[in-house]
């Protein structure tokens, strides 16, 4: 039999109600705190002694970036599974430990020492936003180990237990706006997500923009996952921008063009450029509503080369047809293929030995010739993403610019920009 | 002018979606007392049905209408089914329920992921909603003015039921003195049932609905839970009415403070304004006057 309620019950279930709502927001809120980590702890435990190495993979496979991430996942799986099957690394078969980052910052960081400490990983391969690799660069400097980052970031950060395989800012959101500049656009509105990497870049184009003529209309960030762009759409609308420099990053994404289609805003009224959305997300944003808009990226699908078609085929047979390849999962295979020619050329797993002899090596997307240590050359492209027919590159650039996150600036003093030409 | 009107529209249409995921909640929360952290989980159940209905049925129209019915059946059995096998075991014992909700919900999202995959899949939208209507200069998108009509249809439904038909009758009874309404003959369990069957249906609903302005990703039902939880404690418990007026007072608050500062800043300073009128009134806007003495 049930007990009877008690009438105080509706106001301590109210009361629980609102704990809920505020535990929830601070839970979202304190996501780029860094993890503090066991700084004598420097030693690596990775055993080396075995018939298999093991190797992490930290990706977010849940929450507002798996839409995203795990793409990349399947990129790495199928870059170990290729390099397994022609022998491994050194004669040593990878055993891949997965780990979800769950998109915070915290538990990135908390994975990242879980697989150095515990699983002693040789290298982890992972993270997307700049807010999940500035939580685990504590980690990974303090425990002295590897981590192989596949994204285009913002530049501002050169750590030597860091590979960026991805594109720093002049190789990506430069050119994109070189690119605009050509076109005539005489003015932009600057639309992102809250957080690192989106604040840096439009810190980085308000500079571009100051130095070229270029007027900037508005300025607005919505919380990662946020599905409402409606005012922000209203405020676009009214400013009567050239273009709209898009670093949403996610499911946003989806929201955004849906409302600015809804909106009656074309490609041809004001065109949107993205540098976070991929061949993977158009399909959760429909084909329909980004028709005809523009996107910055170093690799697309269509890239014509050997090396590419090889790494497409290999993954619509492993992963489906209907499965498109994209450029962070190129930088994530790549970094993968990275680590094992250098490992190769180091004759050995060791982290100092691996920072030594880092070198390059040939890419879907290009030849990777390395000028900078931890960085990649990549040349860039622009493109209206379609996820059917991915059609030829419309501009290619053959020179791979090389990466200069040195050359955008510290702290808030002013900007000065020096990029590829 | 123009600006304004686009802001009154915006703020009217964020109040309508508020409405609809909060909708079903004033019902298990506001009237039952169960805090359901799955809530957004029955929102996401329905988006996903969407996309279902519409592989089976091509045509985005029919598809659309096809789905906020199947929707609702859907939404609905995963309530009552959650209400027989978990909730109703623990219903004196709220902070329980939440964890135990907040575990079915993170586990909903897992099967979600499985069986659809992380990426976001995309719900087309009928041609006769693309596009929007120029209303004095500002332009509305018809999906939202599609949102904010299913809002009222489903607010108008839901009184009505409550208000005249037998089902409601005891819902209501139930809800007032549950004592007094067993020793009347009103099976509670069963009115127990029926209530999360219909509070979840219209989550459920309201997730049919949102596949027009957002991402169907296995976390969508996340980014709602939090407002609905907010409308539904600001509008009071118990009462429909509350959570009408609470939605849309949000909506507008949400909108126009975001035009004059930012996204971000908005939803910090929306929190503070109902942090400060729920230090006033606690009970929120609205609450159901009994003449029980305890």
């Amino acid at each position: 039999m049930r007990l009877p309620r008690r009438s105080s019950f509706k106001r301590s279930a109210l009361a629980a109600g609102s704990v809920v709502a505020a535990t929830s927001l601070l839970l979202s809120g304190c996501g780029s705190k860094a993890t503090e980590s066991d700084s004598a702890n420097a030693a690596s435990c990775t055993d080396t002694s075995g018939p298999t190495i093991k190797v992490g993979a930290l990706n977010s496979l849940s929450g507002t970036m798996a839409i995203s991430e795990v793409t990349v996942r399947h990129a790495i799986d199928l870059a170990v599974e290729q390099i397994n099957g022609a022998g491994g690394v050194l004669g040593k078969q990878i055993q891949l430990v997965g780990e979800d980052g769950a998109s915070e910052p915290t538990v990135f960081a908390e994975k990242a020492q879980k697989l150095i400490s515990s699983d002693c990983v040789a290298a982890v391969f992972g993270g997307w936003t700049s807010s999940s690799r500035k939580a685990m660069l504590p980690v990974f400097e303090s425990s002295n180990a590897l981590l192989y980052y596949p994204v285009q970031y913002e530049g501002l950060e050169s750590s030597k237990n860091i590979f960026y395989t991805g594109a720093t800012t002049n190789q990506q959101i430069v050119p994109a706006l070189d690119y605009l500049k050509e076109k005539g656009i005489k003015s932009l509105y600057l639309v992102g997500s809250d957080y690192v990497f989106p604040q840096t870049a439009n810190r980085i184009i308000k500079a571009y923009a100051a130095a070229n003529g270029i007027e900037i209309k508005g300025e607005d960030y919505t919380p990662l996952g946020s599905t409402d762009f409606s005012t922000i759409v209203n405020k676009v609308r009214g400013s009567g921008a050239g273009a709209v420099f898009n670093t949403l990053n996610g499911d946003s994404n989806v929201a955004f063009f849906k409302e600015y289609t809804n909106a009656g805003l074309t490609p041809q009224k004001m065109p949107v450029v993205s540098v976070s959305i991929a061949e993977e997300e158009v399909g959760g944003i429909g084909a329909k509503n980004i028709e005809g808009q523009l996107t910055a990226w170093n690799y697309y699908q269509t890239v014509d080369n050997p090396v590419n078609k090889a790494f497409v085929k290999a993954y619509k047979d492993k992963f489906g047809a209907d499965k498109p390849t994209s450029d962070p999962m190129e930088a994530a295979y790549v970094s993968v293929y990275l680590w094992k020619n250098t490992v190769e050329k180091a004759k050995s797993f060791d982290v100092k030995a691996i920072q030594d002899n880092a070198g390059g090596v040939r890419g879907p997307g290009h030849h990777q010739r390395r000028k900078s240590p931890h960085h990649q050359d990549r040349p860039h492209r622009r493109d209206p993403p379609r996820r059917a027919d991915l059609h030829d590159l419309a501009v290619a650039r053959t020179d791979p610019a090389r990466p200069l996150p040195e050359d955008v600036p510290v702290g808030c003093g002013p900007l000065q920009l020096r990029w590829m030409s | 002018m123009d600006v304004l009107i686009g802001q009154l529209a915006t703020g009217l249409s964020l109040g309508s979606i508020l409405l609809l995921a909060a909708l079903g909640l004033s019902l298990t929360f506001g009237q039952m007392g169960v805090i359901n952290m799955a809530h957004g989980e029955f929102i996401m159940a329905g988006c996903y049905t969407a996309y279902v209905v519409q592989q089976i049925i091509s045509s985005a129209g029919a598809s659309l209408l096809i789905s906020l019915v199947v929707g609702f059946v859907v939404g609905g059995a995963m309530g009552a089914l959650l209400e027989v096998t978990l909730i109703r075991r623990m219903y004196d014992r709220p902070l329980d329920t939440l964890l135990v909700t907040f575990g079915v919900g993170l586990v909903l999202q897992q099967v979600a992921r499985d069986i659809f995959g992380a990426p976001a899949v995309n719900v087309v939208a009928p041609t006769w909603l693309s596009g929007g209507v120029d209303i004095l200069g500002a332009v509305v998108p018809k999906t939202r003015i599609f949102i904010l009509v299913l809002a009222v249809v489903c607010v108008a439904a839901l009184a009505t039921v409550l208000k005249v038909s037998p089902m409601g009758r005891r819902i209501r009874a139930v809800v007032q003195n549950r004592d007094l309404a067993e020793t009347s003959g009103i099976s509670s369990r069963k009115t127990d049932i029926t209530t999360f069957f219909i509070g979840s249906g219209l989550a459920a609903v309201a997730g049919v609905a949102l596949t027009l302005i957002g991402s169907t990703s296995p976390t969508i039902g996340q980014s709602y839970l939090i407002d609905a939880f907010l409308v539904v404690v600001v509008g009071g418990l118990g009462q429909i009415k509350g959570t009408v007026i609470a939605a849309f007072a949000l909506g507008f608050l949400n909108s126009f403070i975001e035009y004059s500062t930012t996204a971000s800043l908005a939803k910090v300073i929306v929190f503070v304004i109902i942090v400060i009128f729920l230090q006033v009134r606690p009970q929120g806007l609205f609450t159901v006057r009994t003449r029980s003495l305890v």
